[in-house]
């Protein structure tokens, strides 16, 4: 037995994985703080013997009165109560309690923390929120915790404790609060100073307090940082036990692989371990920590650690569509992984508008993605990002996520392509393109008899095409005009458009690019025209309706 | 959902468990250790024939990864399989030489040694040629993950299947037994799966990778399905419907978020594409006994005799579960 017995008193409240309850016991022991092991009740007696004798008999060392803790439960404070006046009485000397569990961890020596304490003998460290800052909780009830009634456990009779909630809601039934108490609460591990522990202990209304408290939803985060508030002299409201919760309220699990993560933390101690996590254990209940360099805590890396997998959890990685992901076809996420332009039209009206698209936007500009004989990747290839095959076939099996795969493989470069009514035009295709916010989409309506003019056959044939692609092109317009729309959408007909065509294409190039690159590569040339007039008036002659014409004259 | 509808996936699911009692009839019992089964072992559950070659690099993956007991159904293997698993001292091995295809291709065997082993247990089913990768399985054991996903509430886990090649023919690198397969097929397609979702069994249907790009590129839609749900914690109520790519009940089927969340998920490596695929074509296309008149199997041998390379300069080699997380095959979701 050491010669001097520590200050500290640690309190360790164990159900499972009674070895490493064990464990903690033994640090603590090893620098003369005295223990409390409280065992839960429904521990087997076979196991409780079993760690009795696993830590023999030690002079620092005592097994308070078991109960059954129940999460949230009432007896939880109760045990906590106990083992904390055992400590008090059996250990004069101890001026701190450390309340612990089974699954806390000590993420420094022991002498780190009794130095801490000597050097703040008279502060009182607990978490420590008044319920008008509610912010602490997630997941579950604020206020109401302190002023319903809570006769049903919420673990195993949800649907009574619900029900109980709504009834004392709608029959604005309140209970009062007793005098003077002023609701707080925060962690239920904290490292109170024997004179507060004491005051709680001995208040002559405790009986009082606790026929009050016992009716309260989750106790043990309130009973203690309550009281703290009315007889602590020094409160530092801020728990020395490092735990993260996530969006349900449930504890965060600390595995072998957070060890980098926990040495920047500042906190004393962290809780959950998984009880496997045998790198933890051996490496911060032993000195290894000596032979390491220091690191400066950084709290907030930890922090961000745990929002990161949070927001991956809820929102998602935009544009993603995937075996553990597939929004619905109206859900608010962003439809695709990045912005992209679509344009219809402009390569029948200007000179080497692809190439040109390129150099001046630096994007990623493909021919027809949609072409009927092939996926028209830029230059040609077979296979692009992602392993996307050129096949037709294979693109027209699902053409949505023909698009969303390339998008997702190739962000955050911008994707252009032309897209016409010449092209395979899938409804489910051009629907979600004019619903997706990131699509730019660009229109000359009737353009396409520019490519019809220049395009092999006889005229009887170009009428019968003319005919298909005019009504493709309705169908791709009427999508786009729909009031559901999303997509940044220009239209305009081949006469407006030719109006001023260089003003209109800088329009869009400058909402990808930016003013400065239009400056330095200017406007393409424009194709060339010639016979236009005669070959729409042959088309008119043959046949084709006028209708389809009128909005291409300039 | 209607009541009648809930009636009838409840009859189609006692009746499919009745099949399966059915079916084990010729289910004959050649080690049975599963006395040895502690309450909270991880149990894998697997088919097979003639995988000799790949048994011990399969068995060593799995005991890696924390699985206590493999059980095995042998269908009539002739090149001394059986014979290894019976001395293997975590094997139950059970032997049947009824038809693959008549028992649901193999499912049949396997509902029924779930039913008898599997109830209370977290179990993986999976072929000897698919490995299991999900989060962190680089530093966590597989009781971590069950553990998590017991705590959430969780009773599935899915895990797509990623079809992985070699640079070059299949057969231009000899697979050793006992070697890491993915030493030789280490290359996958990233981002070229398309996904449905099914809306009688609530599952979703993806298809993709190579086994579409280059194999069936004539008939997408004719693709295997790469969907899977291999990691379930039992009751004796549930029932693979068709392979693992579907269970029921069909809630079971629901590894997915359809809010923009992601759920944690993995992957199975499918080391099919090996030198030994050839011989394996054969033979299956001789038996018959495979998926749609073994369409799939007939389809390789006409590929592989030509001696396509199913790499392509967009293919990815493989580097860990990160990097898979990354490209968005699998995720971790909020297991932090």
């Amino acid at each position: 037995m050491s010669a001097q017995t520590a200050r500290l008193g640690v309190v360790i409240l164990c159900h499972t994985a009674l070895r490493r309850a064990a464990q903690l016991a033994r640090f603590w022991l090893q620098a003369d703080c005295p223990v409390v092991l409280h065992v839960d009740r429904s521990v087997s007696e076979a196991d409780l013997q079993a760690l009795k004798s696993d830590l023999g008999a030690h002079p620092l060392l005592r097994f308070s009165p078991r109960h059954r803790c129940d999460w949230g439960s009432w007896r939880l404070v109760l045990a906590s109560q106990e083992a904390s006046a055992l400590l008090l009485k059996d250990f004069p000397s101890v001026g701190h309690v450390l309340l612990s569990s089974g699954s806390c961890l000590p993420l420094r020596p022991a002498a780190a923390l009794l130095a801490h304490l000597d050097a703040h003998p008279e502060t009182d460290f607990i978490e420590s929120v008044s319920i008008t800052h509610a912010d602490w909780i997630t997941g579950g009830l604020s206020e109401e915790r302190f002023t319903l009634y809570f006769p049903f456990n919420w673990r195993r009779q949800r649907w009574l404790f619900d029900r109980c909630v709504d009834l004392q809601r709608k029959l604005e039934l309140r209970r009062r609060i007793p005098a003077p108490l002023r609701p707080h609460m925060g962690s239920q591990w904290w490292c109170l100073t024997r004179a507060t522990l004491d005051a709680i202990l001995t208040d002559p209304n405790r009986t009082r307090y606790e026929r009050y408290f016992r009716q309260n939803w989750i106790p043990d985060e309130s009973y203690f940082q309550t009281l703290a508030r009315l007889h602590a002299r020094e409160i530092e409201s801020r728990s020395l036990t490092l735990v993260k919760f996530d969006r349900h309220g449930r504890p965060n699990l600390f595995y072998d692989d957070h060890l980098q993560l926990l040495r920047r933390s500042d906190c004393f101690l962290a809780r959950k371990i998984w009880p496997e996590a045998e790198r933890l254990y051996s490496f911060f209940l032993s000195d290894q920590a000596k032979g390491l360099d220091p690191v400066t805590p950084e709290p907030a890396k930890i922090d961000r650690y745990f929002e990161l997998a949070e927001k991956q959890r809820v929102e998602g990685r935009a544009g993603l569509y995937m075996q553990s992901r597939f929004p619905h076809a109206d859900s608010a996420t962003t439809k695709s992984a990045a912005p992209y332009s679509v344009f219809t039209g402009f390569e029948h009206v200007f000179q080497n508008f692809d190439y040109w698209l390129g150099q001046v936007t630096g994007a990623r500009v493909h021919g027809h993605l949609f072409a009927p004989d092939a996926v028209h990747f830029h230059g040609g290839a077979r296979v692009w990002h992602g392993a996307i095959s050129n096949s037709a076939a294979i693109r027209d099996y699902n053409p949505r996520m023909f698009l969303t795969n390339l998008l997702w493989a190739t962000r955050p470069e911008r994707q252009c392509f032309l897209h016409g009514p010449g092209d395979v035009m899938d409804g489910t295709l051009s629907w979600f393109m004019a619903t997706d916010t990131n699509a730019q989409i660009s229109v000359i309506r009737g353009a396409w008899l520019l490519g019809l003019q220049d395009a092999p056959g006889s005229d009887a044939e170009k009428i019968a095409r003319a005919g298909l692609l005019h009504r493709q092109e309705q169908d791709w317009v009427e999508n786009l005009n729909s009031r559901h729309t999303l997509a940044r959408v220009r239209i305009w007909s081949l006469a407006e458009f030719m109006q001023d065509p260089s003003a209109r294409l800088s329009e869009i190039v400058r909402e990808i690019a930016g003013e400065a690159a239009l400056a330095a590569h200017g406007v393409p040339p424009l194709r060339a025209a010639d016979g236009f007039e005669p070959f729409l008036a042959r088309l008119r002659n043959q046949g084709l309706p006028a209708q389809v014409l009128k909005e291409c004259q300039f | 959902m209607g009541v009648l509808r809930q009636l009838r996936l409840r009859a189609e699911r006692q009746a499919k468990l009745l099949r399966c009692l059915r079916k084990s009839a010729s289910l004959r019992t050649i080690q049975n250790r599963t006395d040895l089964i502690r309450p909270r072992d991880a149990l894998v559950f697997t088919t097979l024939r003639n995988e000799l070659v790949r048994l011990p690099y399969f068995l060593d993956y799995y005991r890696a990864q924390g699985v206590r007991q493999f059980l095995i159904v042998d269908n009539g293997s002739t090149d001394g399989s059986a014979e290894y698993l019976a001395q293997q001292r975590d094997v139950s091995l059970w032997t049947t030489s009824a038809s693959y295809k008549a028992a649901g291709y193999g499912v049949d065997w396997l509902n029924h040694l779930l039913w008898l082993y599997g109830a209370g247990h977290w179990v993986l089913v999976v072929d000897v040629d698919e490995f299991f990768v999900y989060p962190f399985c680089d530093t966590r054991p597989l009781q971590a993950l069950t553990d998590w996903l017991e705590s959430q509430g969780r009773r599935s886990f899915g895990a797509m299947l990623l079809d992985m090649y070699p640079k070059g023919p299949v057969t231009a690198q000899p697979y050793v037994s006992g070697q890491n397969p993915f030493e030789i097929a280490r290359w996958f397609d990233a981002g070229n799966y398309t996904i449905r979702r099914n809306p009688e069994y609530h599952n979703l249907w993806i298809q993709g990778g190579v086994r579409q790009r280059v194999v069936m590129a004539h008939d997408p839609g004719k693709a295997p399905a790469l969907n899977k749900i291999p990691l379930v914690l039992w009751t004796r109520k549930y029932a693979f419907k068709s392979s693992t790519h579907m269970i029921l009940p069909r809630g079971l089927n629901r590894v997915y978020d359809q809010g923009g969340g992601e759920l944690a998920s993995g992957v199975l490596l499918h080391a099919k594409f090996l030198d030994t695929i050839v011989a394996k074509a054969q033979e299956e296309l001789q038996r018959g006994q495979h998926y749609a008149r073994s369409r799939e199997y007939r389809a390789y041998e006409d590929t592989l005799a030509r001696n396509q390379d199913l790499w392509c300069e967009w293919s990815t080699e493989y580097i860990n579960w990160r990097q898979l997380e990354i490209l968005g095959l699998m995720s971790k979701g909020d297991w932090a």
